[in-house]
This record gives C-alpha cells, sequence and structure tokens, in this order.
C-alpha cells in the first residue's frame, strides 16, 4: 500500500473541514464546545499522523498541545464558564442556518479552486492540506462573523486557528511550528480567562456583543 | 560598538524593562524607569547609522529599516515622556488605580520589544510572531479602563486582528511552501535576505496568492479599509500615549511587513504587480475616511479615521512605486507618524483638562488653555496638509509623482485630500475659537514632547537636511 501516508492525511484533514462544517450549525452552546472538542482532537491526530509519515518527532509535542489544551482543558473550561454565566440557552446566529452552510459550502469550494490551481508544483500530499486548511480558516472566519455571542466567537477562533496548525505542520520541514502553536494556546488561555474574569468583577448582563454594542458612544 | 549588539540592544532593553517595570509598584518611579529604557532605545536606534549593514539568520539591518527603527524609538521616547503627565493626572482622578499602572508600563515596553523585534529580524516567522506580540500588548491597554467602551474596543480589536493573525500567518506559509523547493526544507525558507535573493525561482502563483493573504493580513494592522473597522474604537477608548503609539508606530510596523513582502513579490517576474492591488486598498481607504471625518462627534475617533486617510495615501504611493513616489511615501509616513502623535498628546491633555472627548463640548480652546490649544491647531493644521509644514510637501510630492506615473489616478486623489482637508478644519474652528464652555480645570501638561514633533515637522516642512534626503533616496530606489 504505497500511498496509506496519503490516504490517512487526506482522510483525516477532510473529516477536519467536515467538522467545521458541523460547527456551523451548532444552535446550542454545550453541543457546540463538545463538536470544538472534537475538531480538537481530529486535529491532533492529523498533526501526529504528519509527525509520524514526515519523521518530524518535534510535531508530536504540537499534537499533544491540541489533544490536552484543545481538546480536553478548554472545552471543559467553557462548559464551566457557560454553566457559571448561565447561558447554556439556545444561541442566535446572525444569519440562518441555511445560508451559512450554503456559504460555508462556497468558501470550501473557493478554498479548494484557488489552492489546487495554485500549486501543480507541489507535492500532492502539501496541496490537499493546504487547500483542507484554507477552508477550515475561512469556516472558522464565517462562524465568527456569523455568531454574536463572545463564546461562538472565540470557538470560531480556535477553529480558525486550527487550519492554521494543519497548513503549518503540511508544510514540510516548516520552523517555528511548535513555538507558533504554544503562542496560540497562551493567547486562547488569555481570552478564556478574560471572558470570564469580566463578566464576573465588572458585571456585564451578558457576554452577547449586541449588547456590547449598545454602549458605543459615538453617532447615537 | 557592532552592529549586532545594537540590532539585540534595540529589543533587549524593552524586554528587561518590562520585566524590571513590572515589579515596581510606584507609579512615579514606573513612569521614570519607563523613560529612561525609551531613550535607552532611542540611542541604541541612533548609534545604528555608524554601522553599516547586517545580516545573518535571525538579524538584519539595511537602510530601510533603519528609517523605521529610528522612527519607532523617538516616538516610543517622547510618548513615553507624555505619558508621565497624563498617567499622573489618570492616577489622581482616580480613573486608574496603581495596580493598573504596574501593567500599564509593564505592557508599554512589551509593545515597544514587539515592534522593534519585527523591525530587526530577518526571519518572516519570527516577524510574524513579534507583530501578533505587539498587537496583543495593545488590545490590553485598549482595555485597561475596563469601561463597557474599552472592553468593547478591545474586544473588537481582539476579533479583526485575529483575522489579521490569520491571515497573515496563513501567507507566511504559503511564503515557506513556495520557498522549500528552492531553499530546501527548515530554517532557509523563513529568513527573508535568502527568499529575496532566490525569489526569481520561486512559483509565482504560490506567491501571489501568499501576498493577497499577507496584504490582507498586515493591512487589517495598517487599518486599510474595509478592514479598518477596530482602529477608530481602539484609538478612541484606550489611554491616549498608546493611541499616540498606535498611530504613530504600530501602523507603520504593519506597513513595514507589506513592504518587505512587495520586495520579493518585486524579485519575481512571474507574479503579481502588487502596486495596483495596494494602489486601490490605499484610495479606498483615502476617500472612505476623508467622507467619515465629517461625521465624528468624539475627538480621538476623528483623529483615528485622519490616520486611516493617512495610511491611505501612504499605501498608495508605495504602491504607485518608482524612486519619487517611494520617496514621497516614506516622507510622508514620517511626517504622519510626528504630526500625529503631537496631536494626541494635545488631545489627551485637552480631554483631561475638559473632562469629555466629546468635540460638541469642547469650544474656544485658544482662549482656554493657549498653549494647547494652538497646540492643536498647528497640529491640525499640519496633518490637513497645509503650507508650509512637512505634511504639505510630502502630500505634494505624492501628487506630483502620481500626476507622473497615471494621470487619472490623481483625480480621487486630490478629491480625497480635499475632502479630509475641509472635514479637519471645519471641525478644527469649532473646538478652537469662539468663546469657551464648560470649565475645565488647567492643564498640567508636558508642552516639549507635542513641540518637539510639532518644530521638526515644521523644519522638515521648510528645509530636508540633504543627507536625508540621500539616505531616502536610497531606501526609495530599493523599494524599487
Amino acid at each position: 500500500m504505497p500511498d496509506l501516508a496519503f490516504d490517512v492525511a487526506h482522510l483525516l484533514a477532510g473529516s477536519l473541514v467536515l467538522v467545521s462544517l458541523m460547527l456551523l450549525y451548532q444552535d446550542r452552546l454545550p453541543a457546540l464546545i463538545n463538536v470544538f472538542a472534537l475538531h480538537a482532537i481530529l486535529l491532533a491526530a492529523s498533526v501526529a499522523w504528519q509527525a509520524l509519515v514526515q519523521d518530524a518527532p518535534v510535531l508530536f509535542v504540537t499534537a499533544a498541545i491540541a489533544l490536552g489544551f484543545k481538546g480536553i482543558i478548554i472545552p471543559g473550561a467553557l462548559r464551566r464558564i457557560i454553566v457559571r454565566l448561565g447561558i447554556h440557552r439556545e444561541i442566535e446566529p446572525v444569519v440562518g442556518i441555511g445560508p451559512t452552510m450554503l456559504a460555508g459550502m462556497a468558501l470550501v469550494a473557493l478554498s479548494m479552486v484557488v489552492m489546487l490551481r495554485a500549486t501543480p508544483a507541489a507535492s500532492p500530499f502539501a496541496r490537499e492540506d493546504l487547500a483542507f486548511a484554507l477552508s477550515v480558516l475561512l469556516l472558522g472566519l464565517l462562524m465568527m462573523v456569523s455568531r454574536r455571542n463572545a463564546v461562538g466567537q472565540v470557538i470560531g477562533f480556535m477553529s480558525l486557528e486550527n487550519g492554521l496548525i494543519l497548513a503549518a505542520t503540511g508544510a514540510k520541514g516548516m520552523p517555528l511550528v511548535v513555538e507558533i502553536s504554544v503562542a496560540f494556546s497562551i493567547l486562547i488561555a488569555f481570552i478564556v480567562i478574560g471572558i470570564f474574569l469580566f463578566r464576573i468583577r465588572e458585571r456585564f448582563d451578558t457576554v452577547d456583543l449586541q449588547a456590547l454594542d449598545r454602549a458605543r458612544g459615538d453617532q447615537r | 560598538m557592532t552592529a549586532q549588539i545594537l540590532l539585540i540592544l534595540i529589543f533587549a532593553i524593552p524586554a528587561v524593562a518590562a520585566v524590571g517595570l513590572a515589579g515596581i509598584a510606584d507609579y512615579r518611579i514606573a513612569s521614570r524607569v519607563n523613560m529612561l529604557a525609551s531613550l535607552l532605545t532611542l540611542v541604541a536606534g541612533l548609534m545604528m547609522f555608524g554601522v553599516s549593514g547586517y545580516t545573518d539568520d535571525f538579524l538584519l539591518l539595511d537602510e530601510l529599516n533603519i528609517v523605521f527603527i529610528v522612527l519607532n524609538s523617538f516616538v516610543g521616547f517622547t510618548a513615553s515622556a507624555f505619558s508621565a503627565t497624563y498617567i499622573r493626572h489618570e492616577m489622581e482622578s482616580g480613573r486608574l488605580t496603581p495596580t493598573h499602572l504596574r501593567f500599564y508600563h509593564a505592557i508599554y515596553q512589551v509593545m515597544m520589544f514587539g515592534m522593534n523585534l519585527a523591525l530587526v529580524t530577518n526571519n518572516i516567522g519570527l516577524m510574524w510572531v513579534a507583530i501578533e506580540l505587539a498587537t496583543l500588548a495593545t488590545v490590553m491597554m485598549v482595555g485597561i479602563y475596563r469601561t463597557h467602551e474599552a472592553l468593547e474596543a478591545a474586544w473588537k480589536y481582539f476579533i479583526l486582528g485575529s483575522v489579521g493573525i490569520g491571515f497573515a500567518l496563513f501567507g507566511t506559509i504559503l511564503i515557506y511552501m513556495a520557498a522549500q523547493p528552492v531553499t530546501g526544507e527548515g530554517l532557509p525558507g523563513m529568513v527573508w535576505s535568502l527568499l529575496v535573493m532566490r525569489a526569481a525561482e520561486f512559483d509565482p502563483a504560490l506567491l501571489n496568492i501568499a501576498f493577497i493573504f499577507l496584504l490582507l493580513g498586515y493591512g487589517t494592522k495598517v487599518g486599510l479599509a474595509p478592514l479598518h473597522a477596530w482602529l477608530p474604537d481602539a484609538h478612541a477608548e484606550g489611554p491616549t500615549p498608546i493611541s499616540a503609539v498606535l498611530s504613530g508606530l504600530l501602523l507603520n510596523i504593519a506597513l513595514y511587513a507589506v513592504l518587505r513582502f512587495k520586495m520579493l513579490l518585486a524579485a519575481n517576474a512571474g507574479a503579481l504587480a502588487p502596486g495596483p492591488l495596494m494602489m486601490g486598498l490605499g484610495l479606498l481607504s483615502l476617500i472612505f475616511a476623508a467622507f467619515m471625518l465629517y461625521r465624528r462627534r468624539d475627538i480621538k475617533r476623528m483623529f483615528a479615521y485622519s490616520s486611516i486617510e493617512h495610511m491611505g495615501i501612504i499605501v498608495f504611493a508605495f504602491g504607485i512605486g518608482g524612486p519619487l513616489a517611494n520617496f514621497a511615501g516614506l516622507l510622508q509616513m514620517t511626517m504622519h507618524s510626528l504630526a500625529k502623535s503631537a496631536i494626541f498628546f494635545a488631545v489627551g491633555h485637552i480631554s483631561q483638562a475638559k473632562g469629555t472627548q466629546r468635540i460638541a463640548e469642547i469650544r474656544g480652546l485658544t482662549v482656554s488653555h493657549p498653549v494647547l490649544g494652538w497646540g492643536l491647531v498647528l497640529g491640525t493644521v499640519a496633518i490637513a496638509g497645509m503650507p508650509p509644514l512637512g505634511v504639505f510637501m510630502s502630500e505634494f510630492l505624492v501628487v506630483t509623482s502620481t500626476f507622473a506615473r497615471g494621470p487619472w489616478l490623481s483625480i480621487p486623489l486630490v478629491f480625497g485630500l480635499l475632502v479630509a482637508f475641509g472635514a479637519l478644519l471645519l471641525r478644527l474652528n469649532g473646538l478652537a475659537f469662539g468663546e469657551p464652555t464648560g470649565g475645565g480645570s488647567p492643564a498640567k501638561a508636558s508642552y516639549i514632547p507635542m513641540f518637539g514633533h510639532l518644530a521638526l515637522v515644521l523644519v522638515a516642512g521648510i528645509w530636508l537636511p540633504p543627507a536625508l534626503v540621500i539616505w531616502f533616496q536610497h531606501v526609495a530606489e530599493m523599494l524599487g
């Protein structure tokens, strides 16, 4: 089986895109967090597979961070936060689920067209990986703009970042990948803590950003 | 002293200072240490004039980044001097607590560390990390007052900033992918000076896509429309010294990154010309911001839109390219940094003295606070582009070079400049003249940073030192 390495990488990266699409239509926060945990676990598997295939043991560190931090600790913390904040109710996307899904599919198609056209010279391994990574990135972006809820936006950002890690591990021998994933983890930890602290200390009535918009002083 | 030591010092001093400042509880001492560290950084920056270029795998010194380093450390120093007076007032009025200030001073140096590291590094991955670090430090600074408005501004900055983070990193990965077949795996694929030498052999299609991501990603930080939405809020809600640093410095750093990648693209014959993209985004930002200036009711927000306008002009000038337009762009960037931070120094003291940032509640400043009022008048007149100040000369050069390269492009350019000019003078009239309103306390201000900047802008408008002209001409040729 000469192409097992490629097939498994393809399967894992493709599943990541699928889970990204699943994230788009979760309309309850606990379910959203669970799906994100799945997203992070798939990323960890994908990175670990790349580490094995590329014979780059340092990537196992990135995989371990993805699994432990983003797959277990962050979802756990978010679950506790939404219970404490009492917002494990429905979340309302800005546009309906139908249009969001259609937009998501269009973005996946766009990234396939763009990346596969642009990289005829690169190895098929890297090409597919990049195309999937761009899809995950754009889907994360779509999620960030279609959600008004701060927790939803953070999950969107984290899935976007998973796409970046996928791209970085797909680029063979790229330096600084581990450092970048550590830096991102610290950033995310800060943000999650920030959401929690500001809600408690500053007595926000809600982390719904529409409520924050009302507080704007300009041009009212 | 060798170039390498200077290059390390320029980011090591802020790093050490940040650690030290986190441990100093007395804000008076902390603000002096902050000034001292910024002064030392400036000295290290100025000493770089004495050494020739330097290149290794991590550090880079050439004529282009010296411009940015000197400007960055100079405004960093004057802003720290302004910050010392500003902070004392915030303490007395109880808007900030000693704990906040400890955090504030440490983060100020973290910001300088990030910006200086981004300027001296030769590794595009490290440059990305450094710019992100500087951005995140400013996000925290913007939210420091912890009001609803400040937190909203910080959140918006974070959300849009992270989109920029994502795009810029993806672009960086694509550059590595394009380089990897030529330079081999590992570190060489991310060293800028090696990349630019061998860029001609890279795959053009991949380079094109990479540049679009990089332009959008770093363009978010430059504040280009339509990705500018974070900028006015971040300027309006954060402490004013940070607004000055944001406008005067951080936008330039992101621009520097865009310019480096533009040079990479220029070295590849098959890649698309980055010029038209940059010209388009630049003009869009200029005209959009010029119209938005009319509707502002918050004084800091208004000058934030003026920053978007000027970054638009600068990106447009670099987009045209060629020695003259690049020269104009560099000069415009320098003048804008100096004039805009001077304005923010004035605005900071004015809003403290008046107790408000609303334009409608500030009138007759030249009567109630003559020195600050005339400082603001001079700064606004300078930024609007009136002769004989420096901004007039650089804008004149931009328009002239546009005429030379594409006459029809100068129509929207001049239109945008005039619209912005009108808006600024209209608002200035209300702010500075007429009957003073509201009580307002006498200002305890530090005038030296503000008038120091304005004097430089005035001198540059009348007489540019020949050494500076020759140096800028070299850089302009380098930029191609």
